[in-house]
């Protein structure tokens, strides 16, 4: 809502320069956006009107003016198309300053002697663009300074109004709120209720009175639509933000910005019969104003006449009976529509007006008929005609209920933390317009029709505050009853988790959790993603299923700015559509490529691989104190490379997965590096264990080295763990150290050696103890896996 | 006997002349050891007279001795200087790098989260998390937002069906606290949060913590204390915050808040749009409304709540002077946190 400062004062002036006023408002809730200047700053600018306009004699695009400012005339070479003999317009005399800081002087145009210059709306800052001269009115007094004669002297003060104050969304809503801050009185305008000089009515009929319980009109006869808007008028039009139409458009939006209530003007001649307020029937359909076709939904309140619709209630009115140049006689519209049953419908039609906007909010259901008298003085003194007898239809059942609510003395001090004084609590409220009745326990409030944001005690309380002043209310610390929280040891925190991959070379990244359903496609073609019905671009369209698409998106992001070697993590839920419930299951998901270690002049620089990435999961796992119980089993995964993959495995259910990108894959997305990811649910990875203290053992270990050929494809870990049952209850750690292939042993088959470390808790263990060991370990490897000794 | 002066002169200058390795041990084996010169001299004492024996045996252990410190302070002398020589061999030039992984961290936005964490849970809050993906009740019923309401318009939603959206707030981890647990309650609530919204100063994704207070005494006041309080520890400074009535529909009485730029001190600059104040976060009294949709008795109980951008905190905090550059991951961002 904008709104001009000196318009504002005419109702209430508090003794406060712009800024403390902008900071007072905005301390009650009206948040000041915006002040700016009227117009730009320019001096030495008077009314002129031009007495003589002749040709240039030596430019087709130029005229010679003879100018009268005061008692002087002056000549003005001047290029502007509109320029004319009677034409009143701003002059800039010699010496004047322009906005930006031009000075104007004298000086001759091809030849011509020019003293001062003739202006544009657009010099003077007071509209974007013009295409001539600024056009005064014909009465304005020549020779008077511009910046008095039109009140340019003022500021534009801009509020952002929050949704429940739509009682400030007109002049008198602020004033009323400037004058209780300040402890004055409102001057509101003074107006009458206007002759009744013609008898005509036009039959209202309310069909739906639930959506529009009053309906206040008028019919006007005999106007001349073309005269002027005053300029004053048009000045806190567009002071208001609004811009001029015509004069019967511009005394609606006047009434609008100045009491808050927005009316419609229809032409009465092209209507067809009564007035008939109703919901649409389907099929209808209705050309609006901004010349866009409607088709109406059977849920949309419109005023009719016999032959339709007319318009659509309180959004916008529809083209065929608008006020146009021809327009004689004039049906006038004021009218209260429920808030609660117009919400949302402007919306639904891709449609927000100032008038919807009010209504939406809520306008004060007793103030049509008092705007109906507003609009039809200023429309008489306008554009003349005579007015008929106001028409008012009014359901009473249906308009807003107003019950009183009852402020209890003790909640003051219960909810704001202090007890204010019973005289203040009744000054603020009846300065709100309420009706304030003492009781014994407080008061007993009377609800105004403009405030449809009070009906609960705690509203009050709220207005109190507001008033008061929230930054004059006490300040205190919280007192509390303090609980030990639970701290389950056996859960590890995501912190710990975030702290491990920090200290191991990994980047936390947050990607959006919206991708590309053709990415999203290519790692998880299996499930259909939750789809957005509105997403903000086709890229950003359905919920990940997985963590990957984002952080290689991530990757590729710093590949493409010179990064080589990148390592990062990222938690957060993925999205699990499945048959019975959405799943939104938190996730931990790793990426890397590149250089195994950062480049440095100690080791050779070699690309990281597969294992990096498994050593580093590994001491992740390793952090449960649980790490025997996870498995990697070989997998085959979508987008991921098939020899590379392999599930991670947690008493024997999968809880999430690791491999390389399937090298097609990361060529299609502009990779020409390898790069390794894996993804885990967060809850595998944090549920830990209590430790469990085992005896040291006293006795020395006993270590066996053993090393054999297999087949190349054979795959260690169900090796290993036939090994260890096999090793017995002595073995106390295997360890696989070394994998070869190459010279010296067929190309089919593969060199292992393993480091087998016996120990017990009781006694030393003998040769003979360990020799049985390692021969059974033999065995099975000889039997079962075609193993052959080396020595 | 004649030679021993003789001997004892050769030995001195042989030990002194001995270099490292088994130098020094030959000298010691030719003079002191069991077939040695000096052994020998002693050997021969017996061929000597009683009257003679003692006076050369004395001599000659007098020489022993000698020779056997000599022999003892070269070694010494020669095994310093081996030490010596090693350490001069093995100097390193110890301003060269260290070996191994660097170091990774976390990302700004977590980090601000923690710190914000940690104060309230310094007192007492619980961290709490919830679905993202939100019923239409949780995300805007149940805090007294109806269909159509105009504070709807406020947040531009991201719809999955007509009665799913994607989560505008973290305010919903709220109301499912109160359905699942009795008061007093003291909980923060972080997460991400989405808007349909998406230029220079607006992100579709971001961050909120929120937090809510019940108790049988809270008040406003109260509100005011922890907030300003909270406001001066998280940026480490004595700022001025100020409270200014806004709207809300799940408080009342709602309040923004804003405090003294950090940028310029409240001088005015292009940070605060020079009006020396940032706006860092919304609160108010919990509506007796959303208590209602809980259960909680609101004659009984009060309580507060507060929601913070931790992007909006974080940029201020760091000087960060792009959203985007939070979401683009860039490492060249990440590794000054």
């Amino acid at each position: 809502m904008k709104f001009s400062e000196q318009w504002l004062r005419e109702w209430v002036s508090p003794n406060l320069s712009t800024s403390d006023l902008a900071h007072q408002i905005t301390m009650a809730g009206l948040e000041v956006d915006a002040i700016e200047p009227v117009a730009g700053t320019f001096s030495g600018l008077l009314v002129a009107e031009i007495v003589a306009v002749e040709p240039h004699p030596d430019a087709d695009k130029l005229k010679v003016c003879q100018v009268l400012a005061g008692s002087k005339t002056v000549q003005v070479v001047c290029g502007a198309p509109n320029a004319r003999k009677g034409l009143k317009a701003p002059l800039a005399t010699v010496g004047a300053r322009l906005p930006g800081g031009m000075e104007i002087k004298s000086a001759k145009l091809r030849g011509i002697a020019s003293t001062g210059m003739l202006c544009a709306e657009e010099e003077l800052g007071l509209s974007e663009a013009s295409d001539g001269l600024m056009e005064l009115p014909a009465d304005a007094p020549v020779g008077e300074n511009l910046r008095d004669y039109l009140g340019l002297d003022d500021q534009i003060i801009e509020i952002g109004l929050t949704p429940n104050r739509a009682d400030c969304l007109g002049m008198a809503g602020i004033a009323r709120e400037v004058a209780l801050l300040n402890d004055l009185s409102v001057t509101p305008p003074v107006f009458s209720a206007a002759d009744t000089a013609i008898q005509d009515k036009l039959p209202v009929r309310l069909e739906a009175s639930a959506s529009c319980p009053r309906y206040v009109g008028r019919v006007i006869r005999n106007v001349d639509v073309s005269r002027p808007t005053p300029t004053w008028m048009q000045e806190r039009l567009r002071r208001g933000g609004v811009r001029s139409i015509d004069a019967v458009v511009d005394v609606t939006n006047y009434v609008l910005l100045e009491l808050g209530q927005p009316m419609h003007a229809f032409d009465l001649g092209k209507l067809n019969g009564g007035i008939v307020v109703r919901l649409a029937e389907q099929g209808e359909s209705l050309a609006l104003l901004d010349g866009q076709t409607v088709d109406l939904r059977a849920d949309t309140l419109v005023i009719a006449d016999e032959s339709g619709p007319l318009a659509m209630a309180g959004i916008m009115g529809g083209q065929s009976s608008a006020v146009s140049a021809e327009t004689r006689d004039l049906f006038l519209e004021s009218a209260f529509f429920a808030p609660q049953l117009l919400a949302g419908k402007p919306r639904s039609y891709g449609l927000h007006t100032d008038s919807s906007h009010r209504f939406e909010r809520g306008v004060d259901f007793t103030l049509q008929r008092t705007a109906m008298e507003r609009a039809t003085e200023l429309l008489i003194d306008i554009v003349g005609g005579q007015a008929g007898p106001v028409i008012e239809m009014v359901e009473d059942s249906d308009l807003p209920p107003r019950p009183d609510v009852t402020l209890r003395a003790a909640r003051i001090e219960k909810v704001l933390g202090f007890d204010m004084a019973g005289a203040e609590v009744e000054r603020i409220l009846a300065g709100l317009g309420l009706g304030v009745t003492a009781t014994n326990d407080g008061w007993l409030c009377a609800i105004p029709s403009w405030r449809f944001d009070i009906s609960l005690e705690v509203d009050l309380l709220e207005e109190l505050a507001r008033v008061y002043g929230y930054n004059n209310l006490p300040v205190t610390r919280i007192r509390a009853d303090l609980a030990l929280p639970s701290r389950p040891e056996s859960q590890l925190s995501v912190r710990r988790v975030r702290r491990h991959l920090g200290a191991r070379d990994y980047r936390e990244a947050i990607t959006y959790s919206f991708i590309e359903p053709a990415l999203q496609n290519r790692f998880d073609p299996e499930q259909a993603p939750v789809a957005l019905s509105n997403p903000i671009s086709t890229d950003m369209a359905v919920m990940r299923t997985g963590l990957v698409p984002g952080l290689l998106s991530a990757v590729l992001h710093n590949i493409n700015r010179q990064q080589s070697r990148v390592r990062m993590y990222e938690t957060g839920l993925r999205f699990l559509p499945s048959s019975r419930a959405l799943e939104q299951v938190p996730t931990l998901a790793m990426i890397l490529t590149g250089e195994r270690e950062p480049i440095g002049w100690s080791s050779p620089v070699r690309g990281s691989d597969f294992f990096d990435l498994k050593g580093d999961v590994e001491s992740l796992l390793a952090l449960t104190g649980r790490a025997a119980e996870f498995e990697f089993t070989a997998a085959a995964l979508p987008g991921l490379h098939p020899g590379q993959t392999a599930h991670i495995i947690r008493d024997g259910e999968v809880v999430g997965f690791i491999g390389a990108i399937h090298p097609s894959v990361g060529t299609e997305m502009g990779f020409d590096v390898p790069v390794y990811t894996c993804q885990l649910d967060l809850a595998a990875v944090l549920d830990s264990g209590v430790p469990e203290f085992q005896e040291l053992s006293k006795f020395p270990e006993v270590r066996r080295d053993i090393s054999f050929v297999i087949d190349k494809s054979t795959v260690v870990q169900p090796l290993l763990d036939e090994v260890r049952s096999a090793a017995g209850v002595y073995l106390k750690d295997l360890r696989l150290f070394d994998v070869y292939t190459g010279k010296g042993i067929d190309p089919k088959r593969k060199s292992l050696s393993l480091g087998l470390t016996f120990r017990d808790q009781s006694r030393t263990l003998g040769d003979e103890d360990v020799n049985q060991a390692v021969g059974q370990v033999i065995d099975l490897l000889e039997k079962n896996y075609k193993a052959v000794l080396r020595k | 006997m004649e030679n021993l002066e003789k001997l004892a002169k050769e030995a001195r200058a042989a030990i002194a002349a001995a270099e490292g390795g088994s130098g020094l041990e030959q000298l010691r084996v030719e003079y002191l050891g069991k077939k040695g010169q000096v052994t020998a001299l002693l050997k021969g004492l017996g061929k000597l007279s009683a009257e003679e024996r003692p006076d050369a045996g004395a001599r000659i252990n007098v020489v022993k001795q000698e020779l056997q410190d000599l022999i003892g302070e070269r070694k010494q002398v020669l095994e310093a200087a081996a030490v010596d020589a090693r350490l001069a061999e093995e100097v390193i030039d110890v301003t060269l790098s260290g070996r191994g992984q660097g170091t990774g961290g976390t990302h700004p936005v977590t980090r601000t989260i923690e710190r914000m964490e940690d104060f309230f849970s310094a007192i007492g809050f619980e961290v709490v998390e919830g679905p993202e993906i939100e019923d239409d009740y949780h995300n805007f019923e149940a805090l007294n937002i109806p269909a159509h309401h105009p504070a709807r318009a406020m947040h531009d939603t991201f719809y999955v069906d007509e009665h799913t959206v994607l989560r505008t707030h973290t305010s919903p981890v709220q109301v499912r606290v109160m359905e699942s647990s009795e008061p007093p309650l003291r909980v923060i609530c972080p997460g991400r949060v989405y808007r349909c919204d998406s230029d220079l100063t607006h992100s579709p994704m971001f961050h909120q913590v929120e937090g809510l207070l019940i108790d049988e005494h809270s008040t406003f006041a109260d509100l005011k204390g922890l907030i300003e309080e909270f406001l001066r520890q998280f940026f480490e400074a004595e700022l001025a915050v100020r409270f200014r009535p806004s709207y809300f529909p799940f408080t009342e009485p709602s309040a923004e808040v804003d405090i003294q730029c950090v940028n310029c001190g409240g001088e005015g600059c292009r940070v605060c749009s020079r009006t020396g104040w940032l706006e860092v976060m919304g609160c108010g009294m919990v509506h007796p409304r959303v208590f209602e949709h809980s259960g909680i008795d609101t004659e009984r109980y009060s309580g507060f709540a507060f929601g913070m951008g931790v992007e909006r905190l974080a940029m201020l905090r760091y000087g960060v002077n792009d959203l985007r550059l939070f979401f683009d991951n860039d490492l060249r961002f990440l590794e000054q946190f």
